[in-house]
């Protein structure tokens, strides 16, 4: 390997990496921000919702989490053209990802809120609490707590869930390092650097899922 | 619309999808046997109090773990040629599967590990039994009844993640689910069929999982 | 054979910078019942839990029926032995914990024939048999199956005192059995520890139960800040201490 050779050649290809890179980031984030939001409302939906509701939300996160991100991904990117709605790769791809985000986060929603001792319930109700107070001032900030370091973790997974999203052609840094290879047959030296960026970038993630982990702890 | 659902076209292939899966879970049981020899002695170097042994061991896991899973497969098969490492297909996506079970078995063995109380070493070396034979006789048994259930959620997200092969052209389900959707056009039923077999075949190994719990379950 | 079953000399032990015994020597003969007390800290435990090597300990020498305890001279340099070596050793005491620490998953029988079937080598047979005998010995006969879950406190206690003395040590060593029990489970054990003293079973016993050491054992030893304060036969050592500390000892515990 010619380290010398290869900055070189990573210093003319650092445009379409930045590019990757962004493209990688935005895919992360559009995917975390809709699967929380849609994952909230399943975790909610598993724990309080009536029997029909809670079986249908169920059924959902189960047959989602028994299925491999990449067959929800090409499921989507597929499917989706063919019943009409006829969204790039790009979109099919964030909805495959926030789908799974979504049944993650309700599970992790799920066990927080579950987790809470019934006599917090109890005592809340004793001193007068309607349940939207209850969930707001006592349950919520309780299960919050536990929840934050667990989603953190989530959102490591969809940087890296992100990468399947160059199968079907979502030029994100994964796909742009493969048309560097393909350029350049430099392959040892760009899966290396494309390893390592996808390393440091979670591994930022991870510490900071610590970091916060040590913040919500509650003093004791 | 006008998209009406027609299963023939898959139910003619239906025997290719049933080789995939059959495929997909040897990778999965092969990989996982091999992760489990290289993530117990990993577990056992991050318990370790020796840092020469506690030091690689935290490197390799936490290297393992931020790095997507795709880009771990396509730098074996596509970019260790290059270092003169060449691996058919199969043989290097167990490879890679190995290594990246052995990173996640090892946080699970490591837990384990660190349930088990002092105490009962102690009581073991008071009767004269040697490390190995505690090891043996009652950390061992004990640590495995103790991972149970996280252990059987990390077989089924590495069994999902047998789906990447597809990305090397190994013919299991996911690549199989493809070909039969590029070759009918019949999108919505062949993944359909192809997400039902995966979660199915999840929830089997969940519950030989629970059946193995209970089995093992300590009476109290 | 020489007539003192257990002997330390001038034995140190320290955790980092903190020494925790200073020299501490005594001699136990055949058949004695020891009592260690002491303030907490005072070293008693770490004492006990070095005879049979639990603990590393950096000075001094434990022998029993004078065979060296743990470590070796060799070439002038003193040397741990063999782990194999050490774990025969430490078959020739037997040790009941604070924590029972049963094997919770192992029944009652099973947790007893453990180490006679992996390290005394009997086959399984004659470990059960022996397993038995000895659970019937601490009334436990009716529960040889049961898990230690399944177990109260005081039974765990007594299935772990089984274990260790089917071993057939030379000497027993218990460390605060009763302190983790509830009171009234307290006496159950108390009373299996009264029945092997009276078979003539050699014991060295770390307890708070002051009432009980008086009864049961044929010497005390009074342990303060890593050294033996004083020792002698229980009625002197109650009724007429003769340091200050163990008069202030005696106050603030229970025996009255």
């Amino acid at each position: 390997m010619d380290i010398v050779h290869f900055a070189d050649v990573l210093w003319l290809a650092r445009w379409p990496i930045l590019k990757g890179i962004g493209v990688t980031l935005s895919i992360s984030l559009l995917a975390i921000c809709c699967g929380t939001v849609l994952g909230v409302g399943v975790g909610l939906a598993l724990t309080y919702a009536r029997a029909p509701l809670r079986w249908i939300v169920r059924g959902y996160t189960d047959f989602i989490r028994g299925t491999p991100v990449l067959v929800l991904v090409l499921a989507s990117y597929y499917v989706l053209g063919t019943i009409g709605l006829d969204l790039g790769p790009f979109q099919a791809g964030i909805l495959a990802l926030a789908v799974f985000c979504s049944s993650h986060v309700g599970e992790i929603v799920r066990g927080a809120l579950q987790s809470i001792p019934k006599g917090q319930t109890e005592a809340a109700k004793a001193i007068g609490l309607t349940f939207p107070q209850t969930f707001a001032y006592v349950l919520g900030p309780q299960a919050l707590r536990q929840v934050l370091p667990a989603w953190v973790n989530t959102a490591a997974e969809m940087v890296k869930a992100s990468t399947l999203l160059s199968i079907i052609g979502v030029a994100e840094l994964l796909l742009r390092t493969q048309e560097l290879i393909s350029r350049t047959f430099m392959s040892l030296e760009f899966y290396f650097f494309a390893g390592f960026l996808y390393f440091v970038i979670n591994y930022a993630i991870e510490r900071f899922g610590r970091y916060v982990e040590r913040k919500m702890a509650v003093p004791s | 619309m006008g998209y009406t659902l027609n299963f023939a076209a898959v139910w003619r292939s239906f025997d290719d999808l049933l080789l995939g899966l059959a495929l997909s879970l040897a990778l999965a049981f092969g990989s996982i046997l091999i992760g489990a020899v290289i993530g117990l002695c990993t577990a056992f170097g991050l318990i370790s109090k020796n840092g020469l042994i506690k030091r690689p061991a935290g490197v390799y896991v936490s290297i393992i773990r931020n790095t997507p899973i795709l880009v771990l497969v396509l730098f074996t098969y596509f970019a260790l040629p290059q270092w003169g490492l060449r691996l058919g297909k199969i043989e290097s996506f167990v490879f890679t599967l190995a290594l990246y079970s052995g990173a996640y078995l090892a946080e699970v063995f490591r837990a384990g590990l660190l349930s088990i109380p002092a105490g009962l070493r102690e009581a073991g070396l008071a009767i004269g039994l040697t490390e190995m034979q505690i090891r043996t006789s009652i950390i061992a048994p004990l640590m495995f009844r103790n991972i149970l259930p996280s252990l059987g959620s990390t077989i089924i997200s590495l069994f999902k993640d047998t789906s990447l092969a597809a990305a090397i052209a190994v013919p299991e389900l996911t690549f199989e689910t493809r070909k039969i959707n590029v070759e009918t056009f019949r999108v919505i039923e062949t993944w359909m069929v192809a997400s039902c077999l995966y979660v199915f075949t999840c929830s089997i190994l969940a519950a030989l999982m629970r059946i193995v719990e209970r089995r093992l379950a300590l009476p109290r | 054979m020489p007539d003192n079953l257990l002997e330390i000399r001038n034995l140190h032990k320290s955790y980092g910078e903190v020494e925790v015994l200073k020299g501490v020597d005594c001699s136990m003969k055949q058949g004695d019942v020891v009592s260690i007390i002491g303030s907490s800290g005072s070293g008693k435990t770490t004492m006990l839990r070095c005879i049979n090597m639990l603990e590393e300990f950096q000075g001094g020498s434990i022998s029993i029926d004078g065979q060296e305890i743990g470590y070796e001279m060799v070439g002038g340099q003193r040397r741990r032995k063999k782990e194999k070596e050490i774990a025969r050793q430490r078959a020739l005491t037997g040790m009941a914990f604070q924590q029972f620490n049963l094997f919770p998953h192992m029944s009652a029988v099973h947790n007893v024939m453990l180490g006679l079937v992996k390290v005394k080598k009997l086959d399984r047979d004659e470990a059960r048999t022996i397993a038995l005998k000895w659970l019937d010995r601490v009334g436990l006969l009716a529960r040889a199956d049961h898990f230690p879950g399944q177990l109260s406190g005081g039974q765990q206690q007594r299935v772990a005192i089984a274990r260790a003395i089917a071993m057939n040590p030379r000497l027993m060593l218990f460390d605060e059995v009763t302190s983790a029990l509830d009171p009234e489970l307290v006496n159950e054990v108390l009373q299996v520890i009264k029945t092997l003293a009276q078979d003539g079973m050699s014991m060295l016993l770390v307890t708070h139960e002051m009432r009980f050491a008086y009864e049961v054992s044929n010497r005390v030893i009074f342990m303060n800040q890593g050294l033996i304060g004083e020792e002698g036969n229980p009625r002197d050592m109650f009724h007429k201490p003769q340091s200050e500390r163990l008069a202030e000892f005696l106050k603030t515990s229970s025996f009255s």
